[in-house]
């Protein structure tokens, strides 16, 4: 059997922040059929009007939000993501990071970054391995408001996004 | 068999993980959630709990899925990462 994983493919679930420069070029180094990277960045967003200023007065949104997850299950359902991106793309590597524990607004949640010959599948494979992630990977929010702590509901519209890649 | 809770249904039941011998008569993950609320308080929070998910050692599967004692069970709301 050939391992799920080189260098190239990896999946971690960890507190500390990551580089996103440093984390694209890994991706990449070495490899001269390597022609496009795509990679997405997901923040703590505080869910107050676009253009305000993070930690502006007058705030009403999310002041914090902690990821809580499944150890164990997280990094293996990253893992077969990957693998199902890795079927359907032609892909040189992937790399994903999703942030676990408290994180501040503007803070770095999660990392989704493919390498691939052509732009094509490196823009396919990183929003696939995203819908997939956001209703198979076992991670859950919970926000802090002025208000109170609340569990952040699942949305309809990810359950959507994944399912149409299952009709193509 | 290990049963784990997490997120706002770890909250709800005021339990994180616990011990329990597969109960008779229960042969899927579907039957092993209604022996647990069955139960009564607190556990009826997984009734509430809408669109329930569950995973047998680590993998979500279906309420038809098979369950045997050893396994890990865990039930969860649906999940909202990334």
């Amino acid at each position: 059997m050939k391992p799920l994983f080189t260098a190239m493919f990896s999946v971690s679930v960890q507190a500390a922040d990551f580089d996103v420069g440093a984390e694209t070029a890994m991706l990449t180094a070495g490899d001269a059929a390597a022609g496009a990277v795509v990679s997405f960045i997901g923040l703590v967003r505080a869910d107050v009007p676009m253009g305000q200023k993070v930690g502006g007065s007058g705030t009403a949104g999310v002041t914090a939000m902690t990821l809580e997850h499944y150890p164990g299950m997280t990094e293996q359902a990253l893992a077969e993501i990957v693998a199902q991106a890795r079927n359907r793309w032609q892909l040189l590597g992937a790399r994903v990071i999703h942030r676990v524990g408290r994180l501040l607004p503007g803070e770095r949640i999660v990392l989704v970054a493919v390498a691939s010959s052509h732009r094509h599948d490196a823009f396919a494979a990183c929003e696939f391995i995203m819908d997939y992630l956001k209703t198979r990977a076992p991670f859950w929010k919970k926000e802090e408001t002025a208000g109170g702590g609340r569990w952040v509901d699942a949305r309809e519209s990810d359950d959507n996004a994944a399912a149409r890649w299952m009709m193509d | 068999m290990k049963l784990l809770y997490f997120a706002s249904l770890r909250e709800a039941l005021g339990v994180a993980a616990e011990d329990l011998a597969l109960p008779v008569g229960v042969a899927t993950v579907g039957a092993l959630r209604d022996h647990i609320i069955a139960r009564g308080e607190p556990w009826a929070a997984l009734a509430r709990t809408k669109n329930l998910r569950c995973a047998i050692n680590q993998v979500m599967v279906g309420v038809d899925a098979t369950v045997s004692d050893g396994d890990e069970v865990a039930f969860f709301p649906p999940v909202t990462g990334g």
